[in-house]
């Protein structure tokens, strides 16, 4: 029932912007990023949102965006990555096409400060509204207390 | 003409329904919600930040205490990321006890849902009643981890101890026993008009709408989605067992209470089954795996199916000896995501109905 192998292989001749590394994670550009996510949904029916999260890589002065997809219906998963600047983490939020990307995105901007433009509540979920600093970025420092 | 206006309730963050600090701002029009916002964060603690300082192997306690009614549960998702990042095979015998202590981990959590469920709903002796059974399986898990509810069994290439002596013909005598205790809760509890009164046709949920907000678990399977891990990618040796996933019908607070209860009796199930095959298998519980961890570089995704729902690891290692990045999924958070469209509409005594059936821990949700 599961056939990830053929999937991958089908979008790698879809859409010749984005790559497969030897994972087969799809990774696409980020302004490639909402129109190929509605083609996975629409398409291949790829409906459920099961993760979104980010990474931060600081020495190559990258975020990382990842999102883990499901499909209800056919039982396959697909992993796609996109990377943003650092200096201007900025990038489309998926919740037009998932709802449950509505927290989760929250949750990524509140300890990670990148800015899903389209989101229609984007506030911090987690820590305080007034907190200053994202903590899961690599250079954040405690302010006081302890080391 | 009477003057009218919405005003605010606060709901929690000490409300007993609520299983932990939570609150949710309700703005009422009369008696009808018009909007919530459900406010979380007074538990985090910051446990994906603080693995990152935590070698891979004592990142595993921590994992317990995020949903510490099914720890198990939370152990082996962990362990399984880990094991796909350095490509440990587990033995078979370690896979069909992570089976029964997983299992039975999901049993306890299914019976204090369905107890405390009882309770919100203003049932006291069915409180009492599930705890009853409750503690005979917590004794059996604490005689095979050492602890009552932060277990910590799961290992990284296997588990940590084969079961005691006569440890398996106890779990046997008990499990030929639950199905009795299910049928007592069935004729208490779910049978009850007070308690069909207060939760059918309330907190409606559409599959569609389920499956958009990424909802997992019973909620998404009381709405009549067919989805559960276990027999979709069959992990682990799942597909070794015989078992059905139960449905819902019209997605509401009952068919998601009554999921969990006929989940229970699959649980069962699957431990019987599991006890009868791991007669035949010996051999080693944990994999050979080096004293210090250190994956290659690169990342892994696994996820299980828990109690709650999709529990999801994502892990990412720069070939140290420390995870560069953990990302948990947490079902309770992400259920949590649909609470205020799910809660307009209704009457503030339905919140209790609602919030409940979502059966969220808030270990889990604050992480």
């Amino acid at each position: 029932m599961i056939d990830n192998a053929a999937l991958v292989e089908e979008l790698r001749q879809k859409f010749n912007y984005i790559e497969v590394n030897e994972q087969s994670t799809v990774i696409v550009p980020k302004d490639k990023l909402l129109e190929f996510m509605q083609a996975l949904k629409d398409d291949y029916a790829l409906d459920f949102l099961t993760n979104l999260t980010a990474v931060d890589y600081i020495d190559e002065n990258k975020f990382e965006v990842i999102y883990n997809i499901n499909s209800t219906a056919k039982g396959y998963t697909l992993m796609v990555k996109t990377s943003v600047d650092r200096d201007n983490p900025e990038l489309p939020s998926v919740f037009p096409i998932w709802g449950g990307a509505n927290w989760q995105e929250r949750e990524v901007y509140d300890l990670l400060g990148i800015v899903f433009t389209g989101h229609p509540n984007l506030k911090r979920i987690l820590l305080d509204y007034d907190y200053e600093g994202h903590p899961l970025r690599k250079d954040f420092q405690w302010k006081g207390g302890r080391e | 003409m009477l003057r009218t206006q919405e005003f605010n309730i606060n709901f929690g963050p000490q409300h007993p329904s609520t299983h932990g600090v939570f609150r949710v701002v309700l703005t009422m029009d009369g008696e009808r919600i018009v909007r919530a916002e459900p406010i979380c964060g007074y538990l985090h603690r910051g446990m994906e930040k603080l693995a990152e300082s935590r070698t891979y192997p004592q990142f595993i306690p921590y994992t317990d205490r995020m949903d510490y009614l099914a720890a198990m549960l939370q152990n082996w998702g962990y362990v399984m990321a880990v094991e796909k990042l350095m490509g440990i095979e587990v033995p078979e015998r370690a896979e069909y006890l992570r089976v029964i202590s997983g299992e039975l981990s999901r049993l306890t959590s299914h019976v204090l849902a369905t107890g405390v469920y009882a309770l919100d709903m203003g049932g006291f002796t069915g409180f009492l009643l599930c705890f009853r059974e409750r503690e005979k399986m917590m004794d059996l898990l604490e005689e095979l981890t050492g602890s009552r509810m932060t277990l910590s069994y799961a290992r990284i290439g296997g588990v940590a101890a084969d079961v005691p002596e006569g440890w398996l013909d106890k779990l046997k005598k008990l499990m030929d026993e639950m199905p009795g205790y299910i049928d007592e809760y069935d004729g208490l509890i779910t049978g009850n008009e007070i308690f069909q009164a207060r939760t059918k046709a309330v907190g409606v949920l559409k599959p569609e709408t389920a499956i958009n907000y990424s909802l997992s678990g019973p909620v998404l399977r009381g709405s009549g989605v067919n989805y559960d891990l276990r027999k979709v990618k069959s992990y682990s040796i799942y597909d070794r067992f015989d078992f059905d996933v139960p449905l819902g019908e019209n997605g509401d607070c009952f068919d998601r209470f009554f999921c969990r209860v006929r989940e229970m009796r699959q649980s069962v199930r699957i431990i019987q089954q599991a006890i009868e095959q791991i007669k035949e298998i010996d051999g080693p519980i944990i994999a050979k795996v080096p004293k210090v961890l250190k994956p290659p570089k690169g990342e892994a995704y696994e996820e299980i199916e828990s109690s709650k729902g999709i529990i999801g690891y994502y892990v990412v290692s720069d070939g140290s000896n420390k995870p560069y990045r953990v990302h948990v999924r947490r079902p309770s958070f992400i259920n949590l995501g649909y609470l205020d469209e799910m809660l307009r509409g209704y009457l503030i005594a339905d919140v209790v109905a609602i919030l409940g059936s979502i059966d969220i821990v808030l270990g889990e949700v604050d992480c």
